[in-house]
């Protein structure tokens, strides 16, 4: 049994933890047997925990021999407490989220060998809810880039073809769940970086409205973009994960003082009653150029299961999300400019030319000008120029009242649609080293998830099968009003559920099999 | 709106600014990749740049977040200076701020 532990979703293991039907500890040891075999070609983790991770799980055992249920505090609850409905399940946590003592890089060099004092909200509240962290995963330089090549690491390859990219930024969680070395992961979104790396390995992935899960221990590029949030291989053990993760954080200002939404709930209801009656919205500017045509073959069927499911499709035109893309790359670069300033070389990580005689400010230039990669550099330099005096109102000025615009478009869309969706990624995983010296094309990848991002508005990205032209997974992006999780979650679970009876098997099961690394 | 020319001395200037050791040759790349890139992105200020429209900055508006100011316990010493590339005395040990001049 214990070779399939691999293959089963969170849902199941944790049913199988929790009734003494399998200890997480070999759930545990299970996957970090895969990722001993198969990580090797994947390179989706920087950095595995295996003795902290089956201390974890022995600690989430041992409360379950002793019938009461981890519920708070480090996995070992308090007598009688609630099982946690993810105790002793494994999950791969991005490495550009803290947690304490184990080494996180946010795939930079400048951050080599530094372990964090500290646990961001997200990992103190997955361990609360006994959820064992294997380790973490790999991602583009500080969440710069939608391929993973940007990580001073090496990238991450695609599970489904070893050739390809597995996207970007969260190349490493969305190939970890691909590859089944992980059942969950966590991402982290600020334009596409949960939604686009989903896509293209066939997984799924939420960007949940900003300030819906604290950043609190979350290294920062773009502070009024950043977003963490669930991945998982299946709609409602991203849901499990959500609602593990989300709700308001004192700690995070930006944290939205609200319930956390009954994603879960709306998973069940979407499995069981469906989505007749609900309105779902195709954007116009969200397809045709610029896509692949087996992304919109893919896209269309999508469209068709919908309506066989019952829902009234409508098309709605958003006419500023055509200047998605340049407001996006103002306000980003200069807000990351802003945030990487912290990294001066004075008090953790790398510090280059420290030689009794350079200055401070010698130091800190050659740290930086050695410890970034190319695409971060180019980011900084252009966020620089955009908030210098002179240009600040031109750029950043007016790329923030673009947002405005794209809200509004939203706002507008929102009225004759309950959800609106596109394709996810306009084009399947592309070879490693095709776009890397392009920056514009690497930036296209991100078309069709960037305006949901501008509106801080949830969205999500569920396979929508499998692309008949490149034989590679395709996403379906469905996006909801600011708050508006319950919604997507419940036309996601509808899709997937319908997507399963039409071909029998989700499409992370359709995955080839890896070549498995004698031990 | 008629975009200023980025030239190899605005990036280097950019660059000193920034705090980043650039080498000739990222000059060369970074000059003609950030034209082409601020050239796709002046849109924006066609757009917008005289419109009267508010600017976004959360998708969710909150004002004004304020926390009890109560003491509560942070980063120990120790922890603090763990991961400083150097340390002396309990305290980060910098290079020198001030220069012989000043």
């Amino acid at each position: 049994m214990s070779a399939d532990l691999t293959r089963q979703t969170a849902a199941t293991l944790a049913d199988m933890i929790a009734s003494g039907e399998v200890s997480s500890r070999e759930v545990t040891q299970a996957h970090l047997d895969r990722i001993a075999a198969v990580d090797g070609s994947v390179h989706a983790f920087l950095h595995v925990s295996g003795e902290l991770a089956l201390a974890q799980a022995d600690a989430v055992d041992r409360a379950i021999a002793a019938g009461d249920g981890p519920g708070a505090g480090a996995g070992v609850g308090a007598a009688g407490a609630p099982l946690s409905p993810l105790a002793g399940v494994p999950l791969a946590l991005k490495d550009i989220v803290v947690q304490r003592g184990v080494p996180t890089t946010a795939g930079s060099k400048i951050l080599e060998g530094w372990r964090p004092p500290y646990d961001a909200t997200v990992t103190t509240r997955l361990l609360d809810a006994g959820v064992v962290i294997l380790g973490k995963t790999n991602l583009d330089e500080f969440a710069m880039g939608s391929s993973t090549e940007n990580s001073a690491y090496g990238p991450t390859r695609n599970p489904w073809d070893l050739s390809r990219i597995p996207g970007g930024s969260g190349g490493g969680s969305a190939a970890a769940l691909a590859a089944f070395e992980a059942p969950l992961a966590i991402g982290t979104d600020t334009g596409g970086s949960i939604r686009q790396p989903a896509a293209v390995t066939g997984t799924v992935g939420t960007k949940p409205t900003y300030g819906g899960v604290s950043r609190y221990g979350v290294i920062a590029l773009a502070s009024s973009l950043d977003q963490v949030g669930p991945c998982a291989r299946t709609v409602l053990d991203t849901a499990l994960l959500h609602e593990v993760i989300a709700g308001h954080d004192p700690r995070d200002s930006t944290s939205i003082p609200s319930p956390v939404p009954s994603v879960v709930q709306a998973v069940r209801r979407g499995q069981t009653d469906g989505i007749a009656g609900l309105r779902v919205g195709v954007v116009k500017q969200l397809r045709g150029e610029g896509y692949q045509p087996g992304v919109l073959a893919s896209f269309d069927a999508a469209v068709a299961t919908l309506t066989a499911a019952g829902a009234e499709i409508v098309e709605v035109d958003c006419p500023h999300f055509q200047y998605a893309l340049a407001a996006y790359y103002l306000i980003l670069p200069s807000e990351c400019s802003s945030n990487l300033a912290r990294f001066d070389a004075m008090r953790y990580g790398l510090r280059v030319g420290d030689n009794g005689i350079a200055s401070a400010e010698e130091v800190m230039s050659k740290t930086r000008g050695q410890g970034f990669g190319a695409e971060v550099k180019r980011r900084i330099i252009l966020g620089t120029y955009a908030l210098s005096a002179g240009y600040f109102d031109a750029y950043y000025g007016s790329a923030q009242k673009v947002r405005t615009l794209i809200r509004r478009d939203f706002e507008n869309a929102f009225q004759s649609a309950d959800v609106l969706i596109s394709p996810s990624s306009p084009v399947t995983a592309f070879p490693i080293g095709e776009k890397v010296n392009d920056p514009m094309a690497m930036y296209l990848n991100d078309l069709a998830t960037i305006p949901g991002s501008l509106a801080g508005i949830p969205a999500m990205s569920v396979p929508s099968g499998i692309a008949t032209d490149t034989g590679l997974p395709v996403g379906l992006q469905i996006m909801g009003p600011a708050l508006g999780e319950e919604q997507i979650y419940r036309v996601a679970a509808a899709f997937e559920s319908a997507y399963l009876a039409e071909h029998s098997a989700l499409v992370p099961d359709r995955a080839p099999e890896l070549e498995v690394v004698a031990k | 709106m008629t975009r200023p020319t980025l030239t190899r001395d605005d990036v280097a200037h950019l660059a000193h600014l920034a705090r980043l050791e650039l080498t000739e040759q990222e000059l060369d790349t970074y000059v003609g990749q950030l034209s082409v890139i601020l050239d796709s992105v002046a849109t924006v200020s066609a757009v917008a740049g005289d419109s009267e429209v508010e600017p976004t900055s959360h998708a969710v508006p909150l004002t004004n977040v304020y926390r009890d100011d109560v003491v509560r316990p942070g980063l120990s010493r120790e922890d603090a200076l763990a991961s400083a590339p150097a340390a002396e005395d309990g305290r980060f040990r910098v290079p020198q701020i001030l220069g012989e001049e000043q």
